[in-house]
């Protein structure tokens, strides 16, 4: 079983959270709603999350993403993705949320589009 | 020739990556393209998570039951749980402007997406039965 990890770094003052393993409804959903609520309870709201490593979403993982970047923008911050697998991106894709999410796959792209 | 794999589960998360194995397995030995295959899994995976907590409300004293039928055309897979069933007509359309930033609801939308045929329906001796259908 892939365990779910979450791994946290700085560039500049954009968080990278190094996403690996599987978001589903028993695992990872719960970890990154809470990473991500905890980043910006310490103010931390130039979010970038990697899902590079990421190995299974399903739609429950695909709603916590979306839960992630609506409470991201409403305490006034900005929730970005990083290379995107082939099947995140197209989950993402066929239901029109690649329409919402800024996605890269380029890391220094990615941070520096925050600024 | 038609193949028949049974298993019940409990209803708990902790068995559904249970279910992913022998969706793995039945799809391997039938052929299906590594694609195909990952998506038949996340299908199954959608329909049982429903079944589990929609369905039967994690109610521990309630199974699901999958049965999985490999014929010659392709595979189907009945996925039933021991709840109160619902209409699916009635969901709201994920991809609709309005429902883009809803956390939930993409299930079944994916479970339509990935395989050729997806029935709802209410079971004889009660509870809701999936058929997902993937041809080969």
């Amino acid at each position: 079983m892939a365990q779910f990890t979450i791994k946290e770094r700085q560039a500049g003052d954009v968080t990278i959270l190094d996403l690996s393993g599987k978001i589903t409804i028993g695992e990872g959903s719960v970890q990154l709603r809470e990473a991500v609520r905890s980043q910006l309870d310490q103010g931390k709201k130039k979010l970038l999350l990697n899902l590079g490593d990421v190995s299974y979403v399903d739609s429950s993982g695909i709603g916590e993403l979306v839960s992630s970047y609506t409470t991201t923008n409403n305490v006034g911050g900005h929730l970005k993705l990083l290379n995107l697998t082939k099947k995140i991106q197209d989950l993402l894709m066929i239901t029109k949320l690649l329409t919402v999410f800024q996605t890269y796959d380029n890391e220094a792209e990615a941070v520096a589009s925050f600024n | 020739m038609t193949e028949t794999v049974e298993l019940s589960i409990d209803s708990k998360l902790e068995f559904v990556d249970l279910v992913a194995s022998v969706t793995k397995s039945v799809t391997t030995k039938m052929g299906f393209s590594e694609d195909d295959a990952s998506w038949i899994e996340l299908a199954v995976h959608e329909a049982v998570i429903n079944a589990i907590t929609h369905g039967n409300k994690s109610a521990d004293d309630k199974q699901v039951d999958v049965r999985f039928v490999a014929e010659r055309d392709g595979l189907t897979i009945y996925v039933r749980d021991y709840g109160a069933g619902f209409d699916p007509s009635t969901l709201p359309d994920p991809t609709d402007e309005a429902n883009l930033l809803n956390p939930s609801g993409r299930g079944i939308f994916y479970m339509r997406t990935f395989m050729d045929e997806v029935e709802h329906s209410i079971h004889p001796e009660g509870g809701s039965l999936v058929r997902l259908k993937k041809q080969k």
